[in-house]
This record gives C-alpha cells, structure tokens and sequence, in this order.
C-alpha cells in the first residue's frame, strides 16, 4: 500500500517517471485512436510493416543528421514508413499478390535494409548510437521531455486532423462507394487517413519499439470494438485503453530494472483485450457461455417434461411413475436426466414416487402441454 | 575465400532454400504473415524449454519451439473463431502476445545466458561457423549446417510426398476435403513444418531474415509463372542466388549478413515486379499502350471510312485538322498517322489528305460490325 502510494506521489512529482507515463499516456491515445479505424478496415498488420518499414527512416535521419533529435528521427521514421505503405498499396494494385504478401514483403526487406544501415551506425562508437537499440523494443527510461514534446505535438496535430475529418474518415471506414458518390476524393481520404496512421505508428517506436508498435494499433481497438457498435463510442475507448496500457507498462517496466517497455505495454493491453472479450456486454464470451447453458437447460427439461407426458398418456393412471432408465432411453444420448428432473420436482412439475420412479404433477402435465403446443406452432 | 567464408555459404544457401519452400504454399494460401507471427512466437518454445532443459543446445528446444508455433496458428483460429474479431487483427493480437511473453522472461530470468534479444531478432549469420558440431570428440562442420541441412531434407521430403494433397489444399480446400484428405490436418502438420523450419533457421539467421526468404523469393516467383512446379523451384533458386549474392554485398559494404541477404532478396522482388514478362509494371504498360495505339488506328480508319464519298470528306481527311475533329493532340495525330502508314492501312494523295487502302477499309468495316 505504501509502495502505491510512493508510486502515485513519483508519478506527479518524479521527473523521469512523469515524462515516461505522459509520454506513454500520449502515444497511446494517438495509436488507440488511429487503430480504432486500422482495424475496422482490416488494416490491422498494416501498423507491423509501417513500423519495421521505419527503421532505415530513422537510422537513415541519424547517419544523415548525425544528432538524435527525436523531430528529425520522427520525420525519418515517417518518411520511410510512409514509402512503406506506398508501395504495399503498389504492389497490390500492380500485381496479383496478396496483400498479406505485400505486406511481408515491405515489412523484411525495410527492416532488412534498416539492418545494414544500422551496422554502419553500431560502427561508430558515438554517445548517442546506444539510443538508437531502444527502437528495436522500445526503452520507455530514455524518454525526456524533448521526445514526449514531439509526440504530443505530433499526436496533438493527428488528433485534430481526425476531428477536422471525421465524417469523411466514417465513410471511408463502412461505405467508401457511397462517399464516392458524394462527390468526395475517396482515394485522397485514403491517402490523409494512412499518413495519420503512420505518423501515430512512428511516435511510439521509441517507447514501444519496431516489432511490437503493431499491437498498440492492434489491440486497444480491438477490445473497444467488443464493447460498442458506435464508432464514436469505440474511438474514445480505444484511446482511453490505449493510453491506459501505455502509461501501465512504461511505469511497470521504468522502475523495474532490466524489463524492456514494448512487452510490458503489449502484455498490459492485451490483458485489456482478454478482459473484454470474455465480459464485453452482449458479445462477450462469458455471456455467450451463460446464454448457450441457459438454452441447453431449457431444451433438457422440455424434452423430459414431454417425455413424460408421452408416458404417461399411455397409461390410464397418470400418476403411475417411470422409471428413469426408461427417461434415459427415450432421450438417445440425452445426459443429465436426473439432474434434470430434480429441477423439474423443485420447480412442482414433476414428482418422485417410490423406487425411483418419476411421474408428472398436473401442473407439469399443463407444462408439458405448453411445450408441445409451442413446438407445433414453431412447426408451421 | 576461406573456410568460414564457404561454411557461411552453406549455411545461407540450407536456410533460403529451406525456407523458401515452404513459403510457396504461405504465399499461395494467403498466410504469408504466418511466418511473421511463427517466427517470433518460437522463441517463446525455446525460453520455455530452455528453463526446464537448462542446456542450449537441446534438442528438445526444436520440439518446443515448433510446438509453439503450432499452438500460434491455433490460438489465431480460436481468437478468430469467435467472430469477435477479424482474421488479420486475431494474428495482430497473438503474436504480440506470446513474443512479448518470451521478451520479458528473457530480460528477467535469462539475462547472462546466450538467449540475447537483438541477436534472436536480427541474427547474427557470421557467428555461426563458430559453433561447431562435434561427434566422438572429431569436429566435423558447423552445428547450424547440420540443423539446416536437416530442416532442408524434411521440408524436401515432406513436399515431395504431399505434393498432390498439398496442391490439391491450397488450390482447393472444398475439394481436397470431398476427396477424403483432412485439410485440417494437413493444414496443422504443414504449419509444424513451418515452426520447425523457423527455429532452425531463425538461430541462424534471425526472424526478420526468416520472414523476407519465405515470403520474398516465392512472390518473386509467383510473378514469374503459373506452374506450381516451376515455382517452387525458382523459389529456391532465387533464394540461394539472394543468400550467396547477400553474403558477397554483406562482405563488400562491411554490413550484416542477413539484412544485406533480405535486401539482395527485396532487390530481387522489384526486379521481377518491374520486369516480368506479361505480368511485370512495364510489360503491362507497354501492352496498355500498345492497345491503345492499335485502338486508335481504328479509330482513324473508322472515321475516314466515315466520311468517304460525303461532301465533307476533304475536310475531314486533312491531317493537319484530324486533331480537332477526333479530339486527340496533334502529336498523337501525327503518330497514329505514322503507324497507320506503316501497316498500309492508309495512304497519302498528293494534297495532303489521307485514303484508306483497301485493307484499311476492310479492317474499319469488320470493327463496326463487331
């Protein structure tokens, strides 16, 4: 509790912990929000080659600059991602590749060319080339107030652009014909809504790294999907999740030594995604689970409820018992008999007599009926 | 060149080859970012049973790892089976995951042993002539050669004895499963494959090197022809040209081995996009031009055939104000003109006017009635 509360006092009044949480915090709004669109365009791995398309950006804008100046090795970054994603679109438009191919493609062979400019960088045996390593999983501890300027500049400027474009972004998300007919570029909304994708992508790579930046595309929308069918609605949480992952696992890994911070964030959203696809109101799993054994329950004990009807109007008294091995025939395979027709007695439908036998109350034959009159009906 | 030199070779040559088969049939069935997740998620198998073999080099590792990668692939089907997200987002989801999972366990447990981040990620193909295999005490060759060497003959003998089932699966799956062969199955043992060809191959040469020689000579080579066969034999050869050629740029520029293969290899890709016959960016545009020229010679046909024998016909056949009755530039005129010449669909009289030849007259009138 004292370590808590230690940790909540650092978080306002710590220098390095407050610049990597509003760092963290920053960068994933930004991805939560762009991602939300990603991944309702099935864009989702376009992020993971945006981002190892980015690494001979920024290796490139450091051996050109020679200075770690987290602007110019963003705008690197952006660049080369940005080239990236160009030509994974050319390659799908001019050839019969898939576009998981493409993607592949651009993704391996940027990073690979990001590798061999990176020996010759590794080479030199400046202060300020240790930094460039953290772009491979991302090291939340070397942020400084510069680095969170730039990216809540930049994040600050691809929100607002999101505001500014909303309604044409909405359309290009669910019916891109339709806003073609609306007399709207939808190729040139494409374009600005990609380009705002790679500048979210590229601002976290310091913090989160080249290999897992995709997850915080990925995963904050994927879980805010599960809890609304409101785009609107889904934008917020995804952001807010976003956020929430960003700053959880960049303070987790920044006090614990030796933790880099790209796994600790993805493990905390992803634990977000978990969370939400098993409780998520209406779609979650649990509540599918719950929903199927209800069903399953009331078939069981119609099935037996008619059953015994059937028995029992073939005997002229209606209170003689079956047995439940008879039960246990008559619904092939069907488990859980007894178990089933303890529910019925304590509902009053049904009735134990001596031995083990079972008969129905008048009540459960009224049921019974009920179920049968239902059944024909659903017949029609 | 001297031993380490030819031993790199090998073993750059056992990896692309490898790996490259397989990859044909990721490619072809729209899995290319499989190999992606598998590659990453493996290491994942090798921490595990690392912890519990606490020797490197145990087999056992290989095992573990494949079975990781099986359980990727499985774990992507169960998020995606729930139709609560998408295919693409269900492997964006996983593999992350399981990656950071082994990242985490790496920087926290296994920090002094030879398990190092970068080195899974970005390999380090020089190094690995110095890990040598010994039998009975009697160097004989690097381990990664063996390995790889292994891993090769497998994929080449699994291929060669579900070749039919796996092309049938790929192109097929309805009719693969109607004819009685489990693709389910297939599909599993086929992503086994994969796993085990990317633990062999990522201890070489890193994951990312995996990704770009499975995925990179096989679409190179889907460019290139329509014959199964013929594809996946130019996969590999192209991936044994990347990985020699990669090896030789790596040792002129003084850079790392894998990025200079994956560049040589993307280098090889953009080719083949740029320059393949028939479906290559320039045969396609010369064969769009091409159409559009011939198109517009018929035009030109159409329209003096048009305007033969009418009053007009003077007017219209002038070629200095073709341009303003067909709409085109004049130098398009000019060329069109040219061509049209040339084929002997039209001729000149002396007054600077053009005539269809009979040829011309017969091609416009056959154009019409189409």
């Amino acid at each position: 509790m004292q370590d808590a509360g230690r940790l909540l006092h650092d978080l306002f009044f710590d220098y390095t912990l407050r610049t990597v949480a509003l760092g963290a915090m920053a960068l994933g709004t930004v991805s939560g929000t762009l991602g939300a669109f990603a991944v309702l365009r099935k864009q989702s791995l376009l992020g993971d080659a945006i981002s190892h398309a980015a690494l001979p950006g920024i290796v490139l804008a450091f051996m050109l600059t020679g200075a770690k100046d987290p602007l110019i090795l963003v705008l690197g970054a952006a660049i080369a991602g940005w080239i990236g994603t160009l030509m994974v679109m050319w390659i799908v438009r001019q050839s019969r590749l898939p576009e998981d191919s493409a993607l592949g493609i651009v993704l391996s062979v940027f990073f690979g060319i990001g590798l061999v400019l990176l020996t010759y960088v590794q080479r030199e045996p400046t202060a300020a080339q240790a930094g460039l390593n953290t772009f491979l999983f991302g090291q939340a501890a070397t942020l400084v107030v510069e680095d969170v300027l730039v990216i809540a500049g930049l994040g600050s400027i691809a929100l607002a652009l999101v505001a500014l474009f909303w309604k044409e972004f909405k359309l290009l998300s669910f019916d891109r014909e339709f806003g073609g007919s609306l007399g709207i570029g939808m190729r040139r909304v494409d374009v600005l809504l990609t380009s705002i994708l790679v500048v979210a992508i590229v601002i976290g790579l310091q913090t989160v790294g080249v290999v897992l930046m995709s997850a915080m595309v990925v995963a904050p929308a994927a879980a805010a999907r599960q809890w609304t069918d409101s785009l609107g609605v889904m934008v917020v949480l995804s952001a807010a999740f976003g956020a929430l992952s960003g700053v959880t696992g960049a303070v987790a890994s920044s006090t614990t030594t030796g933790i880099p911070t790209g796994p600790t964030i993805v493990l905390a959203v992803t634990l977000v995604v978990v969370v939400s696809l098993a409780l998520a109101p209406r779609r979650g799993l649990v509540w599918e689970w719950i929903r199927h054994r209800r069903n399953q329950r009331q078939v069981r004990t119609g099935a037996i409820l008619t059953d015994l009807y059937a028995l029992a109007s073939q005997h002229a008294d209606r209170a003689h018992g079956h047995p439940v091995a008879v039960l246990e025939a008559m619904g092939a395979k069907r488990g859980g008999v007894r178990r089933t027709l303890d529910v019925l007695q304590a509902q009053g439908l049904a009735k134990q007599e001596a031995d083990d036998s079972w008969s129905l109350t008048v009540e459960g034959a009224r049921a019974a009926r009920a179920v049968i009159a239902r059944h024909e009906g659903g017949d029609e | 060149m001297s031993a380490i030199d030819v031993e790199i070779q090998l073993i750059a040559v056992a990896v692309a080859v490898s790996c490259a088969l397989p990859g044909v049939f990721l490619v072809l069935r729209r899995m290319a970012l499989m190999s992606d997740a598998i590659s990453h998620t493996v290491l994942l198998g090798i921490v595990l049973a690392f912890f519990v073999t606490g020797d490197i080099t145990s087999p056992f590792l290989i095992l573990a790892a494949a079975a990781t990668g099986i359980l990727t692939v499985a774990l992507v089907e169960a998020v995606h089976s729930t139709r609560l997200v998408k295919q693409d987002a269900a492997i964006g989801l996983v593999f992350p995951a399981l990656f950071s999972i082994a990242v985490i366990l790496i920087s926290r447990y296994a920090g002094d042993v030879h398990l190092d981040t970068d080195a899974v990620l970005l390999g380090e193909l020089a190094f690995a002539p110095f890990r040598r295999l010994e039998v009975a005490g009697v160097d004989v060759g690097p381990r990664a050669l063996y390995v790889m060497g292994s891993v090769l003959l497998l994929n080449i003998a699994f291929i060669l004895t579900f070749y039919k089932e796996l092309k049938l699966s790929t192109f097929d799956a309805a009719l693969a499963a109607s004819l009685g062969f489990s693709p389910v199955v297939l599909h599993y043992v086929f992503m086994g494959l994969v796993s085990v060809t990317a633990v062999g191959a990522f201890d070489a040469v890193g994951s990312i090197l995996v990704v770009a020689l499975m995925i990179v000579p096989p679409a190179a080579a889907y460019l290139l022809t329509d014959k199964l066969r013929w594809m996946i034999a130019l996969s590999a050869l192209l991936g044994a040209t990347a990985a020699i050629a990669g090896y030789w740029v790596a040792w002129l520029a003084d850079a790392s081995i894998a990025g200079s293969i994956a560049s040589v290899a993307g280098a090889q890709f953009l080719l083949a996009f740029l320059l393949a016959p028939e479906r290559g960016v320039v045969a396609q545009a010369v064969h769009r031009s091409r159409q559009r020229v011939e198109f517009a010679q018929l035009m030109l046909a159409i329209h003096l055939l048009n305007h033969e024998g009418t009053p007009e016909a003077d007017r219209e056949s002038r070629e200095a104000e073709l341009h303003e009755h067909l709409r085109w530039r004049p130098d398009f005129v000019k060329r069109i003109v040219r061509q049209a010449e040339r084929g002997e669909l039209i001729e000149r009289d002396g007054g600077g006017r053009l005539l269809l030849t009979p040829a011309g007259r017969e091609a416009a009138r056959s154009a019409i009635a189409t």
